[in-house]
């Protein structure tokens, strides 16, 4: 288990440190997520006033969009230079290597979110931060279980050749509950009168597809990556 | 030092075995049949070379020697026990350097091979990968990125990455593309050094003068066949354009 876990941060630190030196997804996906953040801005606010209700769908959509940008790029650099085939013929866990790569896509997207969560509290005068741990705990889960799809997905359509085209399509009728989990538990925590007991029950719900999420793709990967 | 890292164990519980066998192994990818029946037996210190056209199943093969794919019949045993019996830890005993050189560009040859020792679970990463930069003949350029390298240097950084755990069975794919001469050069001897130190080595190549220097015996693969070929006689060259002239010869079955 130890060397799983040292084979997933190694994975992990290996696609921060390209990361770190090219910005070519972290730029991409922030352009992209704050692009539509304005394009909502400038559709949902009028005279001053954001429509009611509009925040909690937004930041969602906004970190789907952006994800599925990322997670379809996630595995390009191991299939540049056929770098996958010595990642899959080297003696660990295959799954170590999905978790590796989930806890780096993981990391750029809650870098995007440390941008884009108080880009739309300042522009749609949201109180977004009026609970930050129940927020945090929010996006941390929902982020989770998006990224663990998508990265399975990433892995599944490496060698396809519409895999842009694909992943989306795949990616986003499995993913709908999470989506629908995040955007309703942030909108309870925007209320005035905040229920915390049905903000848990979202929580709760999102905590659930992790945990399915997960498992299935670690089931999965070593059969998905077998040629 | 390099002895020291030589002597050192492989992948830490990796099984160690003393030859490859190939049991009338085909592998078909839907109704295309890229290997059908082949039988081979390969041991420590030799090397077998595979020679044929493009598309005639050298890649596949050494795929399936590598535990990338599973024969659709017929079996591989590595030391009399398949890869299945012996798990994944089998994989690192097998080195494999495939047509592409398989190395993050955007990393520095260093971390590059600091990254596939970690991954192999080696220790003395550090030293092991300054040993295998000096072999490759780029100690000055280690910490230079991969991405600026020439087609030949990272074919020589590949190489290395290949052979950083020691492996037993070492499969390389056209090994000599885009290698200069002095590069090729370095390179057989160092198959030698490996052939002397009792690796099993699979190599595919189009280039039979180097064929020549290093193989101990050749293959003629066609069409996921293995032809008739002699193991003796008259260059490298002229017994495989016999062997092609008697597989073409008008009226014999495809």
């Amino acid at each position: 288990m130890k060397r799983f876990f040292a084979v997933a941060v190694l994975i992990m630190r290996k696609d921060l440190r390209v990361e770190t030196r090219s910005l070519e997804l972290f730029l991409t996906t922030l352009f992209f997520a704050v692009s539509s953040v304005l394009v909502f801005a400038f559709g949902f606010v009028r005279n001053g006033r954001p429509v009611e209700n509009a925040v909690a769908g937004i930041l969602w959509i906004a970190i789907a969009f952006a994800g599925t940008l990322a997670l379809g790029r996630t595995f390009e650099r191991e299939r540049y230079h056929d770098v996958l085939r010595s990642l899959l013929l080297a003696p660990v866990d295959r799954p170590a290597i999905y978790v590796g790569k989930l806890l780096g896509i993981l990391t750029l997207l809650a870098a995007v979110e440390v941008v884009v969560v108080p880009l739309i509290a300042l522009l749609f005068q949201a109180p977004l931060f009026r609970h930050p741990v129940l927020l945090f705990l929010l996006l941390l889960l929902g982020t989770l279980g998006f990224t663990a799809v998508g990265t399975l997905f990433g892995a599944m359509l490496v060698r396809a050749r519409s895999r842009d085209v694909l992943l989306p399509v795949l990616l986003y009728p499995i993913t709908i509950p999470v989506i629908i989990a995040g955007v309703r538990g942030t909108a309870v925590l925007l209320e005035p009168e905040m229920d915390l007991a049905i903000v848990r029950a979202w929580i709760g719900m999102l905590a659930f597809f992790d945990v399915v999420f997960i498992t299935l793709s670690l089931w999965t990967f070593e059969p998905v990556m077998t040629e | 030092m390099a002895s020291a890292l030589l002597a050192s164990s492989t992948t830490q519980g990796s099984p160690n075995f003393d030859r490859v066998v190939f049991v009338d192994v085909s592998k078909h990818f839907g109704r295309h049949r890229a290997l059908a029946h082949v039988s081979l037996e390969c041991g420590t210190g030799e090397v077998l070379g595979f020679l044929g056209g493009n598309g005639a199943g050298k890649s596949t093969l050494l795929a399936l020697a590598a535990t990338m794919l599973e024969p659709s019949a017929g079996h591989i045993r590595y030391g009399g026990r398949s890869a299945r019996e012996q798990g994944s830890s089998l994989r690192g005993n097998i080195g494999l350097l495939g047509h592409e050189v398989q190395l993050y560009p955007e990393l520095t040859a260093r971390e590059n091979l600091e990254f596939f020792a970690e991954l192999y679970g080696l220790d003395q990463v550090g030293d092991r990968s300054s040993e295998a930069l000096r072999h490759a003949g780029l100690s000055s350029r280690g910490d230079d990125l991969i991405g600026g390298f020439s087609r030949g240097m990272r074919q020589r950084v590949a190489l290395e990455r290949t052979l950083l755990h020691q492996p037993r069975l070492l499969l390389l794919d056209e090994p000599f593309t885009g290698l200069d001469e002095g590069a090729s050069s370095a390179l057989v001897e160092r198959l030698e050094a490996l052939k002397r130190d009792g690796r099993i080595i699979f190599l595919t190549t189009h280039d039979f003068e180097i064929a020549e220097l290093v193989l101990d015996r050749a293959m003629l693969l066609r069409a996921g066949r293995l032809l008739p070929f002699s193991q003796t006689g008259e260059s490298l060259r002229a017994r495989y354009l016999d062997a092609m002239r008697s597989e073409l010869k008008p009226g014999r079955a495809e």
